[in-house]
This record gives structure tokens, C-alpha cells and sequence, in this order.
């Protein structure tokens, strides 16, 4: 750990520290991966609320009469079926239809949508844009204007509330408005990367350490926690949202990472439709599923997965499951065997260990109202 | 966090205590923190020889997967069953009832080679 050169902070990296925060290198950021431990804030998310810093992931505007053309163009998901004020899931791909990210679009106005992107993708998204930009369109690098705060679980909704005066129950699921919290503007949006209920707050830096602290205090009745990115790579886990790097990449496509609803391929012309339109005919060869360890160990990323003795795909992500007491994990397997139900095994280091394929989402939570 | 003056350390964050002619070993109050939430302690088989630097086991917790190399050579003569059910011990009492194994030294002058309680002490604070 002796490093320190060049990671970057956010505006709220000393709060963490006084948290007792342990910090890792996360993407080039140094964040918190957990801060009382992984089980008791995952926990806490589930049946509580907690507090993540997720400043780390970017943020680019995409501005002008064309706006809308030029993020249908980049995007696989239909941006103009989105209403002003409504967020989506999407995928940014290559032409030939890997992904250079998964990202969020939201839709500010007719000629304005802000992107939601990884950290580590940033510079290369905003230079993936700015190369199909040949509409009437500007875009903007903002993830330096922007600090993000996600509040997550069941009590997240009635913590916010404390802060702000916008009505958060009309807020739908994947919708967001522009509002203040704690007196500061701030764009919120009922969206996350838990499973659970909750909101990510989207707020300039220099408010950002005055509303963390009055989160943590509007929270405190609750048991509110503050959580790190341990807590956040499992409750993603347990709810089957793909991670960068892991399910997705530039070799992989939307069909084999099972995301195939963020592909419209009727919408007109964007990158990667060829491709795409392509593997939807011939269908996919490999196909992400999600598996559940039987014998003793954790399959993690990067394990090999065997099929009837032979290779036959990998593990991109594995973890104990702190909702289900179950160790349970995503890998890829070829098509026609990634259905649930299918014996596989997952060399753990060096030793073929039983586990079986499952129905994801492996977490879903209750429905509330 | 004081570390006790009666153990003696090594870089990759074990001890060993020494009783008689064997050695417990465990690993450090700052390698469980590092870890987080432990959820599997895989050790050796009794009989088993491990070597001084040699993998003899691995700690596993929810975001990582760890071996351990054993401070010093000889023969694994007992292993700690409490942590095949309870490896959340090892967060609780790393230094204490969550020793991994006990092993008979054959080779004692390798303790020479460890560091003492004041040297880990200050590796770890320049470490973090």
C-alpha cells in the first residue's frame, strides 16, 4: 500500500477518514471499501438505509438541438422514448458491439441529457462521444462539477426527506428532478446500484461534505451506515446489475450479458446495431447465468467453469451472498447450457468444486406500494 | 491497536508464539482488518510439513481471498476446529482463541529472522 502518487479524491475523502473508512484504489480514485465491514453495511442497505460516496463516476452533458440524436446514436437503448425527467439504463458499444461502458441517461430537457458513467470509463466515453458527435450537439466532461451521494434501502426515502422540500414518493422508479437538498441544488433521481428502494443525489462538490454530514444525522434514527464499495459489489451482486470489467466489456455484447432489453435495435441507426442485429440472428455462443456454490469455497472472478469435466467459461463476479447466506456468483457459459439447473463445477484454486446454475436475480426485493 | 510483546511477526502479517518446542500460529489484528468480514479459513493437514515463507493455508472474507505463509518450518501437529465453524473468530480474536495451527519447529533459529512487537508495530504504521 505504499503508493499515494496520483489517486484522486473526492471532496469528501477526509469525512471517510474519520469515519474509519479503509481506503483502496478504486479505478484511479481512492475510496472507501468499507467502513464497519462489508456483512453489517450490506445489512444495512437491505433492511435500513445506508450512505455511499459514489463521487467517482462521471458525468458528461450532452447539450443542444441535436442532443437527442447525437445520445440515440451512442446509446443502444431508446433515448427518445425517454420523457424529461426520466433516467435509463443503456449500453455505449463499439460498432462491433462490445461495450465501451453501461451507463444512465437521463433526460433534462428536450435539448439536454446527462450521462451517468463508470469511473474508470470516463476519459474514454466522453472521447467515444466526441468522435460520433456529428450532430448539432455539444458535449461536456462535468464529472468534476458533480459529487454523487447515493442513499440506499428501504428508509432511504424518509431520510432524504428530511433535507429536501421536493415530494420524493412522486419521484418514480428511473425519474429524477431537480431540487435542493439542505439548501443546496441537487438533482435527484430514484435510481441505484443496490436492489433496493433509494436515491442518488447529484450535487456540487462544495455542498457535498455539508449534506453527507446531514444525511448520516437525518439517518441516525434509522441506523443509517455509511458504506463502501464492498457493500455496494455485493448488493449489486445479489440483485444481478452488471459490472464493468466483470459482466461487460469490450468483448462482450448486450445479448451475451443478458441485457438484451437495453437493445432497440427497431430505433434507427447507432453504433453497434450491425453487430448486434447480426449475433440476434445467428444467436449468441456464450451466455452470462448465475450460479450458486454447492460444495465448500467461493467461485471468484476469474475462475474457470467447468461442464461436465471440460472448460467451458468463467466466473466475472462471486461473493458470499450476506441476504441469502449463500455463496453465489455470475459467470459465462456457452448458450445452450446457460439456463438454471445445469451441474457445473468452479476450479477453486486448483480444485473443481460442485455448484449449480440459478434464476437471477439472486435478491428481489418485496414491492412496496 | 497494541500488538503483544510475546508474539513475534513477519512482513506478510502472521505470528507465532512460541511454546516449548512448538510455534502457534496466527495471523495479525491488522491482516484481519485488512481482510474484512472472514468467511472461510482453509488450514493444513496434521502431519503436514509447511516450510518458513510457504503458503500453509488461506483466509478467505467476503471481498478477498488471502494465503498465509507459515513463519517458520516443521510439522503441523494441531489445527484450530474452532474456525472450520466459527471463522468470524478470527476478526474477534486474531492474536488469542483463533490461533490457525500449531506447528513443531525444526528449525528454531528462524524466529531470529522475525520481527518483534515494536517493528511490526511500526511496518504496519508506515504501511497504512
Amino acid at each position: 500500500m505504499a503508493q499515494s502518487v496520483s489517486l484522486k479524491r473526492t471532496p469528501l475523502y477526509a469525512a471517510h477518514v474519520s469515519l474509519g473508512a479503509r481506503m483502496v484504489d478504486f479505478g484511479g480514485w481512492e475510496m472507501p471499501v468499507q467502513y464497519s465491514g462489508i456483512v453489517d453495511e450490506h445489512l444495512a442497505v437491505r433492511l435500513a438505509v445506508g450512505l455511499f460516496d459514489v463521487s467517482h463516476m462521471g458525468e458528461i452533458e450532452i447539450r443542444g438541438p441535436e442532443a437527442a440524436h447525437l445520445a440515440d446514436y451512442v446509446t443502444t437503448n431508446a433515448v427518445s422514448k425517454l420523457e424529461i425527467g426520466q433516467a435509463q439504463y443503456s449500453g455505449l458499444l463499439y460498432e462491433h458491439g462490445g461495450f465501451v461502458d453501461d451507463i444512465l441517461v437521463h433526460k433534462v430537457a428536450e435539448d439536454h441529457f446527462f450521462l451517468c458513467v463508470n469511473a474508470a470509463n470516463q476519459e474514454k466515453d466522453f472521447a467515444h462521444i466526441c468522435a460520433a458527435n456529428r450532430f448539432n450537439a455539444q458535449v461536456e466532461f462535468a464529472g468534476d462539477r458533480y459529487v454523487q451521494i447515493a442513499v440506499q434501502g428501504p428508509l432511504a426515502l424518509r431520510t432524504l426527506q428530511k433535507l429536501t422540500t421536493v415530494d420524493l414518493p412522486s419521484i418514480r422508479y428511473y425519474w429524477f428532478t431537480d431540487g435542493t437538498v439542505s439548501g443546496a441544488h441537487a438533482r435527484i433521481a430514484r435510481t441505484g446500484y443496490t436492489g433496493e428502494d433509494g436515491f442518488e443525489v447529484y450535487v456540487a462538490p462544495a455542498a457535498s461534505l455539508r449534506i453527507w454530514n446531514e444525511l448520516l444525522e437525518a439517518g441516525r434514527e434509522f441506523g443509517i451506515k455509511p458504506c463502501g464499495l464492498g457493500a455496494r459489489n455485493t448488493l449489486r451482486l445479489e440483485a444481478k446489475m452488471a459490472l464493468y470489467g466483470h459482466e461487460i466489456h469490450a468483448s462482450i455484447t448486450p445479448y451475451e450479458a443478458d441485457l438484451g432489453w437495453i437493445v432497440k435495435l427497431e430505433k434507427g441507426e447507432f453504433i453497434g446495431r450491425a453487430a448486434l442485429s447480426r449475433q440476434k440472428q445467428q444467436g449468441v455462443r456464450r451466455k452470462l447465468v448465475g450460479f450458486e456454490m454447492r460444495g465448500r469455497g467461493i467461485g471468484r472472478d476469474g475462475y474457470e467453469v467447468k461442464l461436465r469435466g471440460s472448460p467451458a467459461g468463467w466466473v466475472t463476479s462471486g461473493s458470499p451472498a450476506p441476504s441469502l447466506n449463500r455463496n453465489i456468483g455470475l459467470c459465462y457459459l456457452p448458450a445452450a447450457e446457460a439456463r438454471p439447473g445445469a451441474k457445473i463445477e468452479v476450479v477453486i484454486r486448483h480444485q473443481p468444486v460442485d455448484a449449480e446454475t440459478v434464476a437471477t436475480p439472486f435478491y428481489k426485493r418485496a414491492k412496496t406500494a | 491497536m497494541k500488538y503483544p510483546e510475546n508474539l513475534r511477526y513477519t512482513k506478510e502479517h502472521e505470528w507465532v508464539r512460541v511454546e516449548g518446542d512448538l510455534g502457534v500460529v496466527g495471523i495479525t489484528d491488522h491482516a484481519q482488518h485488512e481482510l474484512g468480514d472472514i468467511v472461510y479459513v482453509d488450514l493444513p493437514k496434521i502431519g503436514s510439513i509447511v516450510d518458513q515463507g510457504k503458503s500453509l493455508g488461506s483466509v478467505e472474507s467476503v471481498k478477498a481471498v488471502s494465503d498465509v505463509y507459515s513463519p517458520v518450518s516443521g510439522e503441523v501437529i494441531e489445527v484450530n476446529e474452532i474456525l472450520g465453524q466459527a471463522p468470524e473468530k478470527l476478526n474477534q480474536d486474531p492474536h488469542g482463541a483463533a490461533w490457525l495451527v500449531k506447528i513443531r519447529l525444526n528449525a528454531p533459529d528462524q524466529l531470529k529472522t522475525l520481527l518483534s512487537a515494536a517493528d511490526y508495530q511500526a511496518y504496519v504504521g508506515a504501511e497504512s
